[in-house]
């Protein structure tokens, strides 16, 4: 059992977490994460650690609720556990001093990138950081993003805020400009991986991605992770997550991790039922505790 | 009972197990075996002739006093019969149900040279049983603490009984697990109609009453490495298992549909997807699928019996030779077969086809017949040339062996392992190559059985008890 010690909303379903957890602020490194599991019944997923405290024993996490599983997380607070916590898992990334190094992040991945960005800054690098997303009120990290990068560019699709566009717009326009890029960093939703990598390929810049495969429990054990890179498969919670961008299947880990999306949809389904189920007792109950007052 | 002669009791026929209906139990997820009742146990027990010299004992690879034992059912002293085995063997109630008797204690068995041999491990199971249901969990007495602390990392059967074995010798005994649940193998791969959860459960909290304390959610490596633990514990014992998939390394691998065994067993076992969506965990739906499951061990019998329960209309076991090299225990095999499952002897999987969403839909299999023996001396299997046949397939599991998980030793690097990844040991004591650390079970053999991994962390703890009271002889 692990306690919650802050939460709260950054954008519309991403929700920011401080959970106790010694053993793993203790020992984690940029790149790596953790598994969960909300409670009894359920599902193990793998969340980034997005940053850590190891004096007291914390680590933070950001969620986006996509699902059952993180829209249960989603609604829990401070003072609420989560049943298990393991990690951390994962190699961490590989960090050295590329020069500019540009980190892209979409929608939550800018969370799952930020911690590498603090470390390539660490590191020595020139940072810039992208931060993709639909419209203004999901761009999340910028003032976080701000205090470690060199520059800092937002993009949102529908041109609410920053630059109009796609991240690979923004990417391309500062290969473009002259910026010598020696190292790009890209997490977000495989679509957005895979068109950086198309985006970099013909400069030959070293990008490197954040693959995110369905994992059960994440130490190499059951093989359901597995992605394709450079033509032979990986097991993506003890390899990666990151890979060179330029070898990843995106095709494959596109196709795989649909595997479950009818039961996914069900589930929803139902975890939705369930909080309305509760509503409707929580009203009789209401209900019930007035007449009691009436009947008084 | 009035004394019977010997030939009284080698007249005696085996006693049946009651089990489910097959037709029932194929589609539900309880116990098949049900156990022997009293009667059918003390008629079983007077089949033994008390060997002067007993075999039996010598197949059993923890020498298990067995003609001792079975005499005390037979006299209807099930609590003595149940002391009796835990002098040797930890988790009775386990071994019982899952060790492979036909080849250990039961084959050796003189009766066995003309009638059906005596049903040691059925009489195992049942004792252990009488004394759980009965009296609980029997806690034997533990020594005067001698202040060392110990760090077991794994929660299976060699680390249970490692623990079991020290905590019982005043030791300060924690068990580091990566899971969220205690027993290995027994919780996630072996399946609850084997092997019910509750009955380890029962075994993990007897430890827990000893003293015995449980760290889940620990992957040791990641979460505090072997050398750092030593700098806190006086010694450590690896029982980190065999859990490293391997694949066929076929064309199609990949596609959706394609599970390893661990993988297909632990979301049903440990998950519980089978109820889902009470519980989130999903599975890929199978009813009124075809499912093949490649491979002839256990772990593929337990594979492809807990397709058929989950509804496919056909589940196949799917193995490069025939039956009688199959390395199942053939209780399971009798038990699959029962129960409706398919065998395909000698076929080979060539490759995996798919759809163009990337589900798979059939699988190309070579056939084959039985040449020369190998190295191993079975037979070995060669392809039949353009004997290829194509079958229409929504699942595939592939069950054929697991390697060792790359975690401790990548994380520990002066720890000695073989070119499989297994770590190195001396065989008499479980010591590693690294001071204060011991290792045992499927991490030391590869795949193999509780029993030898039980043996393995009870040798163990053996080793560990001398080392800590004389540290300079290491
Ligand atoms: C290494 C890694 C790091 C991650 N870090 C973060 C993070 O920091 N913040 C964040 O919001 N998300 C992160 N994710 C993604 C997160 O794990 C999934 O969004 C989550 O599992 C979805 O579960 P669900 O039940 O809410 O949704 P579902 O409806 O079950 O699934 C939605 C989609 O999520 C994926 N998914 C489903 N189950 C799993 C599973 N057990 N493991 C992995 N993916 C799954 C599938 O692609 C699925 O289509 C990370 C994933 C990986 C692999
Ligand atoms: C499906 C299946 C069916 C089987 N059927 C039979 C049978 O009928 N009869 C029989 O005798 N044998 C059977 N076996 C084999 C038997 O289960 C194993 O030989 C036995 O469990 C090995 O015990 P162990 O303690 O060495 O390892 P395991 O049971 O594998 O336990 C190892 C434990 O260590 C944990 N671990 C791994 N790495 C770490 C780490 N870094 N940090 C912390 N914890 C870690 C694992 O999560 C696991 O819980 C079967 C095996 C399988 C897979
Ligand atoms: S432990 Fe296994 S091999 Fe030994 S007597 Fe019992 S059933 Fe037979
Ligand atoms: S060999 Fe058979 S008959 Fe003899 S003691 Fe053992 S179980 Fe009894
Ligand atoms: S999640 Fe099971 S092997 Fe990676």
């Amino acid at each position: 059992m692990n306690k919650i010690i802050e939460a709260n909303f950054q954008a519309p379903d991403v929700k920011f977490f401080r959970i106790e957890a010694p053993h793993v602020a203790r020992k984690r490194k940029a790149g790596q994460f953790i598994i969960l599991r909300v409670d009894e019944f359920g599902e193990r997923i793998p969340l980034t650690i997005a940053d850590s405290d190891a004096e007291n024993g914390t680590i933070s996490i950001i969620v986006q609720g996509i699902g059952k599983t993180t829209k249960k997380l989603n609604t829990l607070e401070a003072g609420d556990y989560v049943r298990d916590l393991v990690g951390p898992l994962g190699t961490p990334s590989h960090v050295e001093n590329f020069g500019t190094a540009v980190s892209i992040g979409g929608g939550v991945g800018t969370a799952i990138a930020y911690p590498t960005a603090v470390a390539l800054k660490e590191a020595g690098n020139r940072v810039i950081s992208i931060i993709g997303g639909r419209s203004k009120e999901y761009v999340i990290l910028e003032n976080e993003m701000k205090q470690i990068c060199d520059e800092v560019y937002p993009t949102t699709d529908d041109g609410s805020y920053g630059y109009h566009g796609f991240v690979t717009g923004k990417l391309q326009e500062l290969i473009d400009e002259g910026k010598k890029i020696d190292f790009v960093l890209a997490i977000g939703p495989i679509p957005m991986m895979k068109a950086v990598a198309e985006v970099t390929r013909p400069y030959g810049i070293k990008t490197v991605v954040s693959l995110n495969p369905i994992m059960v429990d994440g130490t190499g054990m059951c093989g359901g992770c597995r992605a394709i890179v450079d033509g032979e498969p990986v097991f993506v919670c003890v390899e990666g997550p990151e890979f060179d961008a330029h070898k990843v299947d995106f095709d494959v880990l596109t196709s795989r991790n649909r595997t479950y999306i009818l039961q996914e949809k069900k589930a929803l389904e139902s975890f939705h039922e369930c909080k309305l189920e509760k509503k409707i007792d929580e009203a009789v109950v209401e209900q019930k505790s007035a007449e009691e007052v009436t009947h008084a | 009972m009035p004394e019977l002669t010997n030939k009284e009791r080698m007249a005696i026929p085996r006693q049946p197990m009651p089990e489910q209906d097959p037709e029932a139990r194929s589609r539900n997820f309880e116990e098949v075996n049900l156990g022997l009742t009293e009667e059918l146990a003390r008629m079983e027990a007077e089949r033994c002739i008390r060997c002067p010299k007993p075999l039996c004992i010598a197949g059993c690879p923890v020498e298990v006093k067995i003609p001792e034992f079975i005499e005390l059912i037979a006299v209807g002293d099930f609590a003595g019969a149940a002391a009796k085995l835990k002098e040797d063997n930890s988790l009775p109630a386990i071994c019982g149900r899952v060790c492979p008797q036909e080849e250990q204690c039961e084959i050796k068995c003189v009766v066995g040279k003309k009638n059906e041999p005596v049903a040691i491990g059925r009489l195992e199971r049942f004792a252990a049983d009488w004394e759980r249901v009965n009296l609980g969990i029997q806690a034997p007495k533990v020594a005067e603490s001698t202040g060392k602390k110990i760090a077991i990392v794994g929660g299976g059967p060699a680390g249970l009984s490692c623990a079991g074995d020290l905590v019982q010798w005043g030791y300060d005994v924690t068990v580091f697990e990566a899971l969220h649940e205690i027993g290995g193998v027994l919780v996630y791969g072996i399946p609850e109609f084997r092997l019910p959860k509750s009955i380890v459960k029962a075994e993990v909290e007897g430890l827990e009453k000893l003293g015995v304390k449980f760290q889940t959610n620990y992957v040791v490596g990641m979460t505090e490495t072997v050398d750092e633990m030593l700098e806190h514990f006086d010694a450590v014992f690896l029982g980190v298992g065999a859990g490293l998939p391997y694949f066929m390394n076929i064309p199609g691998e990949h596609l959706i549909g394609v599970y390893s065994a661990n993988e297909f067993l632990t979301r049903v076992n440990l998950m519980k997807a089978y109820d889902f969506p009470n519980y989130d965990t999903p599975m890929i739906d199978v009813h009124g699928k075809n499912v093949a499951v490649i491979g002839g061990g256990n772990t593929a019998m337990d594979a492809v019996r807990t397709a058929l329960r989950l509804g496919a209309s056909r589940a196949v076991i799917v193995y490069r030779r025939s039956e009688a090299e199959m390395p199942a225990r053939i209780e399971e095999i009798h038990h699959a077969k029962e129960e409706g499952v398919e065998f395909m002897l000698l076929h080979s999987p060539l490759e995996l086809k798919g759809d163009e969403n990337g589900w798979l839909t059939s699988m190309v299999l070579q056939k084959m017949e039985l040449g020369e023996p190998d190295d191993s001396g079975r037979r070995r299997p060669v392809p039949i040339e353009g004997a290829v046949e194509e079958m229409p397939v929504s699942v595939v599991v592939v069950a054929i062996g697991n390697g060792s998980n790359p975690i401790i030793h990548r994380t520990t690097p002066d720890l000695a392992v073989n070119k499989w990844g297994n770590i190195v040991v001396d065989g008499d004591t479980m010591k590693t190559n690294k001071k204060g650390v011991f290792a045992g079970g499927d991490i030391v053999t590869g795949g193999a059985t509780v029993i030898l991994a039980m043996g393995a962390g009870r040798t163990a703890a053996k080793a560990i008890h001398e080392y800590l009271q004389n540290p300079e002889t290491w």
